[in-house]
């Protein structure tokens, strides 16, 4: 790949002292070309080439994920035994789970996009400790590969929430599973880390605490959970391993323990979990909307503050979850209080990005398409979300596909909408190349398409009582069930053409150019793809607001 | 009109007077979420029409919300998230709270079938039978994983844990067969862990549960004359008598009123009972089979800690048994006059 460094018509930007000059190019090649030895990108400290890693990972597992999805959704067409048997799908459909949740989904936006966006949205030249970063990709590949081993040698088939004494009773091996989990925790930690403190030390000068793009807002709040949530589900696996090899007897009533604690002690992190991995999606959007709505993000504090809303009161939540697990009425009421805070948080940013739009200049494009998709499921699967939440309600609905469909919709359908969207948008500030725009319009129309058809479905079936992880079921959901799996094969058909024509943009795509989007935000005063370094020549200042589309001072050119 | 909805959303049959109340909920939960995405995509909608981008370098306004506006969007789906919520959580109390009368049947999710077992006789694998029109609390709890019990039609679910109780309850509202799914992950043939609620009209349920007191003989018309020939339909309460004999339970409570080692099982049922460390407790199932399992969990003041755990040594059924025939020793003076506490002074 031959990533652009001519610089076509570029202006100077605002506040940007480097003037895109043309014959500093030649000294700051971009981080792709800056050393092409397979060494130089294994051993490399920028934030950007690791970024890049993170991103190829994740998208590698999400393939497995998808493939293993697909498996689950053609089994499911016929009410007996379609392609596997009963074990091969229990296998399945925790092998989707695992893969999805702790190796694409919580890493896929903060450790891909995060680690190459945050430095450039900062003026920085790196994250806090580059180093630490490198060492969080190779933990992240370490617990990936003692996961997936485990997966393929012995089976595990407990879901992915190892509930007790399931966990703790079945004869598949759990115990590298649950370690792989374990170490790619550390991972999730190092990077929130990293952020935290490149967030508070490594802002340019003019970058104030309410001048920070909301995707940085995000990416800190996800952060702080990630640091505070995580070891609790470290030192949880540790002791369901501790139970499985050594019969410790914390969780199995037969030794006296207790299998709600564990329940209890998991979803303290998993559903923090949830919203580490929708903030940072919400960040992207924030941006999205903004950069092609040519406005300023209308009510930024409320965004802002309404993403540590989220993160906070995400911690008090964990135990609606557990409504009918035998917890106390009390306990509900108090989950379920709590619930609906977070809910009126998420409100907030529904209405603000709707808000965004009012006054604009809106540019259809395909991130925009990802945006509306994301405003879809972002208020369909809050507001069931809200629903779940809602204790007598969740009675007929826990662990029904109803809370199947709600959660794809929350997690996958805004994550994903997100992923995409910040794929598409940053595609040519990382690659310095263009996709095809009616490809991506297509594709996105075509995903969001199958991505409803695939969940609506489920919705329903949840209402008319199919339960979820079920092999076989009655014949009277096989319709729905058809329907559902009929959406998923529309789905991965727009993948499918998202993958083409993205790989053949990365080698052909029209060279992007500086800005293309005629976008404010910080990331793209520098070069598309940026030198190593990030920025050329001194250090940048940016004295205006991330989203700032007013018209311009008569000195600014404004232009590509 | 409610038939046209379900038919929309899919639900199953109503069928149980907890569905009522759901369905409404329902209704009101979705009606609003439809109109409120309808609102706010049809507002989306027109401003990504309206303000399109109608040149490349086109500028903006600033526009920054008052705070009226901001107050708005945090006020409005906040009423409405606390509405929901309370009317659900009225509706959850209620279907967690037993009435007294309620009839009881103990449940046991064992991989990968449910045994359903009635205080007074009959018990039977995958096929409850209830009366329609009367309160039915189910006792549940598992043998060895978690389980969950759902009943579609009557939109209740509870997990079954192993070495506890949990109850919820129903009330049918009319005769018929009802799919009963296990909704907790529980194994292999998890999908297969089916089983059905028979409601009956309560006269036949009367007439079933005589006919189950008759044994398996009674399409029998020549042994109909010499019932004797057919073993009597063990009761829970006697087994659970036996029990507390073999088990030792005896040793160190008394059922005559006397506080020895452990409080007496007289009167011990249904009973306010005043905690080591200063809370009080209502004595029922979950407290006794707690008891059972972890004896120290709620100590009743004025007793030690001394009684071993009977955690792995008494199976599901069994500790069932021994609940019910704590149960059966309620008297009605030993409750008259201990609604505070104990009948009888503490050892000191």
């Amino acid at each position: 790949m031959t990533p652009s460094s001519s610089p076509t018509a570029e202006g100077v930007l605002p506040g940007h002292d480097d003037a895109g000059g043309h014959a500093g190019h030649h000294d700051h090649p971009s981080y792709l070309v800056d050393g092409t030895t397979v060494k130089s990108w294994l051993l490399t400290i920028d934030h950007k080439r690791i970024g890049l890693m993170f991103l190829a990972s994740v998208l590698f597992f999400f393939l497995v994920g998808g493939v293993f999805a697909l498996a689950v959704r053609v089994e499911l067409l016929t009410p007996g035994p379609t392609i596997m048997d009963a074990m091969t799908y229990n296998r399945a459909f925790t092998l989707h789970g695992l893969i999805m949740i702790f190796l694409f989904m919580i890493p896929a936006i903060p450790a891909a996009f995060g680690n190459f966006m945050l430095p450039l949205m900062l003026g920085a030249k790196d994250v806090a400790f580059p180093r630490l970063n490198l060492a969080s990709f190779y933990i992240y590949v370490t617990g990936a590969v003692l996961m997936v081993w485990g997966m393929l040698n012995g089976g595990l088939d407990t879901g992915w929430t190892f509930y007790t004494p399931y966990s703790t009773h079945t004869t598949t091996t759990v115990a590298p599973v649950l370690f792989g989990a374990f170490v790619i925790g550390f991972s999730s930690i190092a990077t929130g880390l990293n952020f935290i403190v490149t967030v508070h030390t490594m802002r340019a000068p003019g970058i104030t605490w309410f001048k920070l793009p909301l995707f940085v807002w995000a990416i800190y709040a996800t952060s702080c959970i990630q640091v505070l949530a995580t070891p609790v589900i470290g030192l949880l696996t540790l002791l369901v391993v501790g139970e499985n090899l050594f019969s410790f007897g914390l969780f199995d009533p037969a030794r006296g323990g207790d299998p709600v604690l564990f329940q209890h002690l998991f979803w303290f992190y998993s559903h923090p979990a949830v919203y580490i991995m929708v903030l940072p999606a919400f960040g992207v959007m924030s941006e999205v909307v903004a950069a092609f709505s040519r406005k300023n993000i209308f009510g930024y504090r409320a965004v802002a503050y309404s993403s540590l809303g989220i993160a906070f009161v995400g911690f008090f939540a964990w135990g609606h979850h557990m409504f009918v697990s035998g917890q106390s009425t009390f306990d509900a009421g108090v989950f379920g209080v709590l619930t609906m805070l977070v809910g009126v948080f998420t409100a907030i940013k529904v209405f603000n990005w709707v808000g965004t739009v009012y006054k604009g200049a809106v540019d259809f494009r395909t991130p925009f398409a990802y945006f509306c998709g994301f405003l879809f499921f972002t208020v369909f699967g809050g507001m069931t979300g809200i629903a779940v939440g809602t204790v007598s309600l969740d009675m007929p609905w826990h662990d029904t596909y109803f809370v199947v469909a709600h959660f794809h919709f929350i997690m996958v359908g805004a994550t994903l909408m997100a992923f995409l969207a910040a794929f598409h948008y940053w595609f040519p500030k990382m690659f310095g190349r263009m996709y095809h725009e009616g490809w991506g319009l297509v594709s996105a129309a075509l995903i969001i398409l199958g991505f409803n058809a695939t969940f609506i479905p489920q919705f329903l079936l949840g209402n008319y009582g199919m339960p979820r992880r079920y092999y076989e079921y009655p014949e009277r959901f096989q319709a729905l069930n058809v329907a559902s799996t009929a959406g998923a094969s529309l789905l991965a058909f727009g993948f499918v053409i998202v993958a083409i024509y993205l790989t053949y943009a990365l080698f052909y795509g029209r060279v992007a150019g500086k800005n293309p989007w005629r976008s404010k935000g910080y990331e793209w005063l520098s070069e598309s793809p940026p030198p190593t370094h990030n920025f050329v020549g001194p250090q940048p200042t940016f004295p205006e607001e991330p989203h700032y589309y007013v018209a311009p001072k008569k000195d600014e050119v404004n232009d590509v | 009109m409610s038939d046209i909805a379900n038919k929309i959303l899919f639900l199953p049959e109503r069928a149980s007077t907890f569905a009522e109340r759901v369905d409404v909920l329902h209704y009101f939960v979705v009606g609003t979420t439809m109109v409120m995405s309808a609102g706010v995509g049809l507002a989306a909608l027109f401003f990504f029409f309206r303000f399109r981008r109608r040149v490349p370098n086109q500028t903006t306004e600033y526009v920054v919300p008052d705070l009226k506006t901001e107050f708005l969007f945090v006020s409005v789906p906040l009423v409405f998230f606390l509405v929901w919520f309370a009317i659900g959580f009225r509706d959850f109390t209620w279907v967690t709270t037993p009435p007294k009368d309620a009839m009881d049947v103990y449940v046991m999710g064992k991989q990968w079938m449910w045994k359903f077992a009635y205080p007074e006789g009959p018990n039977g694998v995958n096929v409850l039978h209830v009366p329609a029109n009367r309160p039915v609390r189910l006792l549940i709890t598992s043998r060895d994983v978690l389980h969950s019990f759902y009943v579609p039609a009557f939109r209740i679910k509870m997990d079954a844990l192993p070495g506890r109780y949990t109850q919820v309850w129903f009330e049918a509202t009319k005769p018929g067969t009802y799919q009963v799914l296990c909704t907790e992950y529980c194994g292999l043939s998890h999908s297969k862990m089916l089983a059905e609620v028979v409601v009956l009209a309560p006269e036949d349920f009367e007439e079933w549960l005589k006919e189950q007191q008759r044994g398996r003989l009674q399409g029998r018309q020549d042994a109909l004359a010499d019932t004797s020939l057919v073993p009597p339909v063990a009761r829970m309460a006697e087994q659970g008598e036996k029990l507390a004999g073999t088990q030792g339970c005896l040793k160190c409570h008394t059922v005559d009123g006397a506080p020895h080692v452990g409080p007496t099982f007289l009167g011990m049922y249904d009973r306010q009972e005043k905690l080591a460390d200063g809370q009080t407790i209502r004595v029922d199932e979950a407290y006794i089979t707690q008891s059972m399992m972890d004896p120290g969990a709620h100590l009743v003041a004025g007793y030690q800690n001394v009684m071993p755990t009977y955690q792995g040594k008494l199976q599901g059924p069994e500790t069932a048994a021994i609940v019910e025939y704590i149960k059966t020793l309620r008297t009605a003076n030993v409750r008259e006059v201990s609604s505070e506490g104990p009948a009888y002074d503490p050892i000191q």
